[in-house]
Parts: structure tokens; sequence; C-alpha cells
């Protein structure tokens, strides 16, 4: 059942053990090639020999989402360009995007962490596969891919979108697994009914969703639509991409890879250690990454950690779904999307104020991004073509930035609901 | 703006899927632009020409003939005819060429001080 019994169900002490011999190599590593590290540890008056074992991991330093860009594009790699052999790339915070490196055994580290997840949710070499995630900058196409390819599956690398030839050939191929994010799961679910296919044509026995929050209830109706079970697979690009946990056939948590992450959960506001069962901010440690490891990465999402051997034999920490954000990151359509992009378009053109609202609806299963936009006073113009062009600047001009396209409607100054003299930024509408 | 005594000549509306514009010639444009300000309203005062056309058949399309001959842009225009003449509110890139133009053809223009309220 396990891909790798000897990780994944393996005693406490003896994971601690490894997780300890792990994490003082990777302190060494980043000390000594990564110079923004080794600013951060004298800060703290820390020096590499110093770092035993994970008991001492609580004392090193965080790692930011905004390091990242400071160190743009590949200040945190520890490894000469000659070594990497792939890079990604999200949306960032402001204009410039996250790039992460992997050199080749990182892509071996995470098509084993991949093929594991897949092992999970049942898929083996005699499974048809069709990736329905981007294939891309974005780690979601090609990391199912290569954990697809090492389980031995065979794969419709279809990437996403294009509905009618996907259901053309989840029938003619007979695919027996999805992989994809789970609106667009849903989407397909409801086109499969609309177009009147009968249930005997699709074969599909699994789903494996992720790169987006969903809730139970959507769970439950895509695998009442669709006819299989629907995995969750968590993940995010800088710690490697999909495959940093994984959901088992009890639906009770992802199980997290701890042999090559280590979770922490914090209290957001203090930065303590919570212990196990406490809700607050999911951090992770890569201790087997080499082109860029992380130390203490805050994803900013909302968890709660459970240790408890779970149903399926498995010892890996378990992970509940992630129950909201401690920054104000939207994830909209799977792409990762903050206010400060918005707000850094609109800055640049001087017709615009910087007060704008942005409205995230669901409709049809599929996410819409609505954003009004006030206009500085003296740029109402009574030609209609003038205010037309400017609807269509900020439309493009937004859409490039976010790389996802918006609605752009234009109000009056002073329209946009204030609070304390802040306009409110972020309606979500979305029933997560 | 009746309560200000401000009287409107002349009006459109133009309408957009999301928004409305309304467009007015008010004998106090000063006044009204202040006033409508204090209300809430986005408003902003613009150029126009107007210009008297006999209300018969080709009246129109005599200034129009002019002004296409002239190379000249017509944004956008409204008008009312009563009795026999017809006014005739446009707004061009550049009104000043439209004035010049027009009144080397003879054509009857509105001068301000007929619609401002002193």
């Amino acid at each position: 059942m396990e891909l790798n019994t000897e990780i994944e169900t393996a005693d406490r002490q003896q994971l601690t053990e490894l997780q300890s011999k792990r994490l003082v190599k990777m302190v060494e590593r980043i000390y000594n090639n990564v110079p923004f590290y080794k600013q951060k540890f004298k800060e703290k008056g820390i020096e590499p020999g110093d770092i035993k074992s994970i008991d001492q991991l609580k004392h090193l330093p965080f790692t930011i989402k905004s390091d990242l860009r400071d160190n743009y594009p590949f200040g945190l790699f520890t490894v000469p360009q000659s070594e990497i052999v792939r890079l990604h790339a999200s949306s960032g915070t402001t204009g410039k995007p996250t790039v992460v490196g992997y050199t080749r055994n990182d892509i071996n580290t995470w098509s084993e962490v991949v093929a594991r997840s897949l092992t999970m949710a049942g898929i083996t070499k005699n499974d048809i596969i069709q990736v329905a995630y981007g294939y891309g900058l974005f780690t979601g196409g090609l990391g199912l891919h290569y954990g697809a390819e090492r389980v031995g599956a065979s794969i419709i690398p279809i990437s996403g979108g294009n509905t009618k030839k996907q259901l053309q050939l989840m029938q003619d191929f007979g695919s027996t697994a999805i992989a994809c994010t789970p609106s667009y799961a849903a989407y397909l679910a409801e086109s499969i009914i609309k177009e009147g296919i009968p249930q005997e044509k699709i074969k599909l026995r699994a789903g494996i969703f992720g790169a987006e929050p969903w809730t139970e209830e959507m769970r439950q109706q895509i695998e009442k639509m669709m006819h299989i079970k629907a995995y969750d697979i968590y993940g995010l690009s800088e710690i490697i991409g999909p495959g940093v946990s994984m959901e088992c056939q009890h639906q009770c948590g992802s199980h997290i890879f701890e042999d090559h992450f280590i979770p922490e959960i914090i209290n957001p506001e203090t930065l303590e250690v919570l212990p196990y069962g406490e809700l607050g901010e999911l951090v992770f440690t890569t201790v087997t990454k080499e082109a860029m490891p992380l130390l203490r990465y805050r994803t900013r999402d909302l968890t709660r950690l459970h240790p408890e051997k779970c149903a399926c034999g498995r010892t890996l920490v378990r992970m509940e779904k992630c129950l909201g954000r401690s920054d104000d990151m939207l994830i909209i359509r799977g792409v990762n999307v903050f206010p400060s992009q918005v707000e850094s378009v609109l800055l640049e053109m001087s017709e615009t104020t910087p007060h704008y609202q942005m409205i995230v609806t669901r409709e049809n299963n599929l996410d819409e991004l609505e954003i009004k936009v006030e206009v500085d006073d003296q740029f109402w113009s009574d030609e209609i073509k003038i205010l037309e062009g400017l609807k269509k600047r900020i439309h493009h001009n937004i859409s490039s930035v976010l790389g996802i396209n918006a609605q752009i409607k234009l109000v009056e100054p002073n329209t946009i609901e204030r609070s304390e003299g802040k306009a409110k930024r972020v309606i979500d509408n979305r029933k997560l | 703006m009746a309560e200000n005594d401000i009287n409107i000549s002349a009006f459109s509306i133009a309408d957009a899927p999301d928004y409305g514009i309304l467009r007015l010639v008010v004998g106090r444009p000063d006044l009204a632009l202040k006033i409508l300000k204090e209300k809430g309203y986005t408003v902003n005062t613009t150029e126009v020409v107007c210009v008297i056309v006999p209300n018969k058949p080709g009246g129109l399309h005599k200034v129009l003939r002019i002004l296409s001959d002239n190379d000249i842009q017509i944004d956008y225009m409204y008008a009312f005819a009563v009795g026999n003449e017809a006014s005739v509110v446009l707004r061009a890139p550049s009104n000043e060429n439209v004035i010049k133009v027009l009144q080397e053809n003879k054509m009857e223009l509105v001068r301000a001080n007929q619609i401002y309220q002193i």
C-alpha cells in the first residue's frame, strides 16, 4: 500500500532522528551558501554548529515570501546555475514572481513525494491518469506528471482548460484518474451531466485535487457527481510544489511527508510554536531540498496538526484542510492573487485612485473576479469612448499582472465603502 | 438646480453598461458645478459648440458637410427642433476649429450670453 513503508510507517523516534540529521546538514548548507541566511544567523547569534537536533528548530529564523522577492531571482539558491535543471515561478505579492529552482535530486525528491501521494490514492501502473493541471511555470502540471511517471501510470498530459477535449479523451482513452483543481473538477462533473454522457462511458475512480481551498461539502458533491473518490493534495511551490502532504483513503487530514518537510504550527502574532492540535500558521523547513532549501518558511495557511497514527497505518503527522490565511492572499482559479498586485497597477495609472474592491464569486463552479475601481474626479469624461478606453487599459494591465481575467467596473470617487477610512479591499462571496 | 435658480437649456443622457452620463447645458455653469459637487456628484465641465440650422430637410446636412469637408471629427451631438429652427449641440476634439470653420461658412452659432443667466 505505501510506496515507502519504511518512512511512512516509521515510529516517531526513528523519524525525529532522521529529521535531526537532515536538519543539521541543511543548516550548514544554507549558512555556507546563502548570504541571506548567514546574515540572519549572525543577527540571532547562532552558529550552524549550535544546531544538533530538531529541538532547536524553534530558535532558528523564519523565511517569508518577501524574502524570496528581495532575493529575486536566484539569491536564495545554494548551487551554481549549472546544477539547476528546472525553474518554476508563481505570482508574488507585487510585480515580481516568486521563483523556485530544482536540482536533479530535487526533481527526484519531488517525483517521489508525488508518487507516494498518488499511491495513497490507490494509483498504480494500471491506471490512466489525466493531468488537467496547467503545465508550465505553475508547479501543478509538471509536478503531477513526474510523480505519475514514477508510479508508472499512463499519463494524458492534457493540461488545463479545453473541457470538450477533456471529456472526449476521458471517454476514448478510458481515464481512471484525474488531477486538477477542485473547482475545475466540479465544472467537469457538471459538464459530463450537461452533455448527457452515460455513466458507463466514464471510467474515473479517483480524483487528485489541490492548489486551492475546498470544502468537505464540495468533496461530497464532486464524489457524488463523478462517482469517484476525491483526494486532497497539498503543496506550495516554495516548498516543492504539490506533494508536500496528501490524504489517504480515510480522508482524515493530509499526511505530511515529514522526512522531507518538517512542519510547525505557530501563533502568527507572537511567532511562538504551538503544540499539536492547536490552530495556527503552518511553517515548513525543507531538509532535503538542494537548490533552494527554506528554513521555517511561513506558508500563511492556517491549520492544525494531528500526530496520532492513522487508520491506514501511516505515522506521518496529518494536517487539517486549511481554514484560511493569515495574510490577504486569494486563490482564484488556482492562481495566487494578492490585493497589493491590483493596487500597484492602479498606482501606476494616473487616472485611477488606489481605491478598489475585489469581488470574488463562484458561478457554475468557476471563480469570477470583478474589480471596482474608483476613477479620479478629473478623469471622468462625458465621452464614453474615453471611459471605455480607460476600462480596457485597466483590464489589460491588471489581467497581465494577475495572470487571470478580471472584470473591471469603473465607479465614482468615494463610492466604495470605507471602514475606518480604508476601503474594504476584498469581498469573497464564494462559499468555501 | 431649481433651488439655485439654474436653468437647464439642453441635456442628453448617454448610457454605458455600467454607468450613465448626463450632459447639461446650463445658465450658470460655475455655480452648477459647485452645487453638484457639493451634492456628491462626479461632475466636470466641457466646452461645446451650439449651432442653429433651419428646421427643414437638409438643414443639418449642410453643417455636417462643412465639418466633413474640413476633416473635423464629431465626438457626440444632440439636437432639438421647434418652429423654423433647430439647435444642435456638438463636441469635437477642437471646438475652436469648429467655430472657425462654421463662421467662415456663415453658419449661425448660439453665443454663450444667449444661454447664460446674468
